[in-house]
């Protein structure tokens, strides 16, 4: 049923009652996804491009995270921006200890509590904003589909 | 060493790229420049100090105008009665980081006069309430109770990780102004050394050194009173109801309980700030001192004179600013951070860090816009970021980084202006916060 509503074009309303798979989202496959939903209480919709799908979650205090899925599956960049941080486990999954090592490192050599930028060849992520207002993404160099630009993911 | 560290990898950035010039023109000096005179800064700089006259006990609970009523006044401009300045230093001092506005902040046991002046407290716009870092606090500060009578806990969340630790109850001076029994953070904390999950999966880095912010703690006096309103009636992962100290829980928390901005609980000058930081050159010099002015327009010295307002959405905090063609609606004036932070494919950044690198100094605009509607183009400097390192600079003017879907701007847009941050829901002669002004 979903591959359906994925299928369709514009946007589909996807609700989903589902049991957490033990994977996270980056760089996980459409199960990670609703795996994300349920953990973080989100509503979703997705909306197919054609070079990726796009999953909108929107979770209870406002904040949006969008899920960049590539057409073999792959889910190859996640995006968030609100007035709560999301859930960064969740998010980034097997990523979480290089972005906390990555990020530890990044403000060890940049003082303040401005943002902060994670950028290895397999994982970067930027994480900015301030306290009630969020923004951030995170990718898989190696995974973004061929013709698409990270810097126009919302 | 942290502060080799910092030069090195900057530098180090700058020989890979094989960066040239850095602007040329005028030379980095190593004066440090006051912008405004200040009165003396009675408050701070001895480890015990009486309560500068006023009575504790009841102050605490007068927040001023705008409180118990639903039609606050505005407040009218009186003679100096405290001194509403803090001094704020931007330098290779404290744990040597570029473009990290410093202050010292003086904390007592609540009633008494038993004190410690902590140094280096990072002076952030962009957060609200004081949060200390356990290692630099040597005062048994009183921990606050949870509404179910244990102990409570706070965990916040910043742009790149999140700080863990109990809430405390301190009076906190600042200049001459008091905060009387405000709920502060002790960072790391270490009878609560176990984070919830719940806590750290809001942030990449635990933030639970010094040497991680550069900075003994965070002074946050941006443009909300307290730092979670939605708390009041959801658990949302902020506040922690601690029976024991291994097993905490989140939990809701009254405005009363939360961690407040200190500003909001002083007895007068109490609606914002301003951050009144010197002009420097565009490559930088090896410091700045400017000051910290509490309240807008209940003072000879703190009115809004020419400034104009740029209200900001209350609920996700920020402005719009259009750079390029492209609109972010997601943007702040953050003092907390070291840098402009904005998306420019053009610009080369220095090796692998995210720090733009241009051969010469680039002159550069965006559109600064208000939900109010104001809106202004505000002109800006991007410069070499080793190279201005190699010049001997700490404060820098144009210093500017590479990020995706935001624009911040950070301390370099504070140098030459006078910023107002003014607090969510009081009154000031500019309107009710929260607002911008500069």
């Amino acid at each position: 049923m979903n591959r359906c509503s994925l299928a369709g074009t514009g946007l589909a309303i996807v609700v989903l009652m589902q049991s957490p798979p033990s994977h996270a989202a980056l760089g996980g496959n459409l199960a990670s996804i609703k795996g994300d939903q349920a953990i973080m209480s989100a509503s979703r919709s997705a909306t197919q491009g054609s070079q990726y799908t796009v999953h909108i979650m929107t979770l209870p205090r406002g904040t949006v995270v969008r899920e960049y899925v590539s057409s073999n599956g792959t889910v190859f960049a996640v995006t968030w921006r609100g007035p709560a941080m999301p859930n960064l486990t969740q998010l980034l999954g097997t990523y979480t200890t290089q972005a906390t090592e990555g990020m530890k490192a990044f403000r060890l050599t940049h003082g303040g509590n401005g943002p902060g930028l994670v950028s290895a060849s397999n994982f970067v992520m930027q994480s900015g904003g301030h306290m009630g207002g969020y923004v951030g993404r995170a990718w898989l160099p190696t995974a973004v589909p061929t013709g698409t630009s990270i810097k126009d993911l919302k | 060493m942290q502060k080799i560290s910092r030069v090195l990898a900057l530098v180090l950035a700058c020989l890979m790229t094989a960066c040239s010039g850095g602007g040329g023109g005028s030379e980095a000096t190593s004066s440090t420049s006051a912008s405004t005179s200040s009165g003396a800064n009675s408050g701070t700089g001895s480890s015990s100090s009486s309560g500068t006259g006023s009575s504790a006990g009841s102050t605490f609970t007068s927040t001023g105008t705008g409180t118990g009523s639903t039609t606050p006044t505005t407040p009218t401009p009186t003679t100096p009665t405290v001194n509403n300045t803090l001094t704020v230093t931007v330098s290779s001092g404290g744990y040597g980081a570029f473009n990290v506005p410093l202050a010292s902040v003086t904390i007592c046991l609540p009633g008494t006069t038993t004190c410690q002046t902590i140094d280096n407290v990072l002076v952030d716009t962009g957060s609200y309430g004081l949060r200390l870092m356990a290692s630099a606090v040597s005062l048994s500060l009183p921990q606050s109770s949870s509404s179910a009578g244990n102990k409570l806990a706070t965990c916040s969340a910043f742009a790149s990780g999140y700080t863990w630790g109990s809430v405390r109850t301190a009076d906190v001076k600042l200049g001459g102004e008091t905060a009387f029994a405000l709920p502060v953070q002790l960072i790391a904390d270490s009878s609560y050394s176990t984070v919830p999950s719940d806590c750290s999966s809001q942030g990449a880095a635990n933030l639970n050194a010094p040497t991680l912010i550069a900075a003994n703690g965070i002074l946050g006096v941006g443009l909300q009173a307290q730092d979670c309103p939605d708390c009041v009636a959801n658990a949302d992962s902020v506040y922690y109801d601690c029976p024991t100290s291994t097993t905490c829980t989140a939990t809701t928390a009254t405005l009363a309980q939360q961690v407040a901005n200190p500003v909001s609980y002083f007895a007068q000058d109490n609606n914002g700030v301003i951050l009144q930081l010197p002009s420097i050159p565009a490559v930088g010099q090896a410091s700045a001192t400017g000051q910290l002015v509490f309240g807008i327009g209940t003072q000879s010295n703190n009115g809004l004179g020419s400034a104009t307002v740029y209200a900001v959405d209350a609920s996700s905090n920020s402005i719009s600013t259009t750079y390029n063609g492209t609109d972010y609606s997601w943007s702040f004036i953050d003092s907390g951070s070291n840098g402009l932070f904005f998306e420019d494919t053009s610009i080369a950044t220095c090796g692998t860090t995210v720090f733009y690198c241009p051969a010469s100094m680039l002159a550069l605009s965006a559109t600064l816009l208000g939900t109010n509607g104001a809106s202004t183009n505000v002109s800006f400097n991007v410069g070499n970021a080793p190279a201005m390192v190699l010049l001997g600079s700490w404060a820098m003017s144009s210093l500017a980084a590479d990020v995706s879907g935001m624009f911040d701007w950070g301390l370099p847009f504070f140098y030459g202006r006078s910023v107002y941050t003014a607090i969510n829901g009081k009154s000031t002669p500019g309107g009710m916060g929260p607002y911008y002004a500069f």
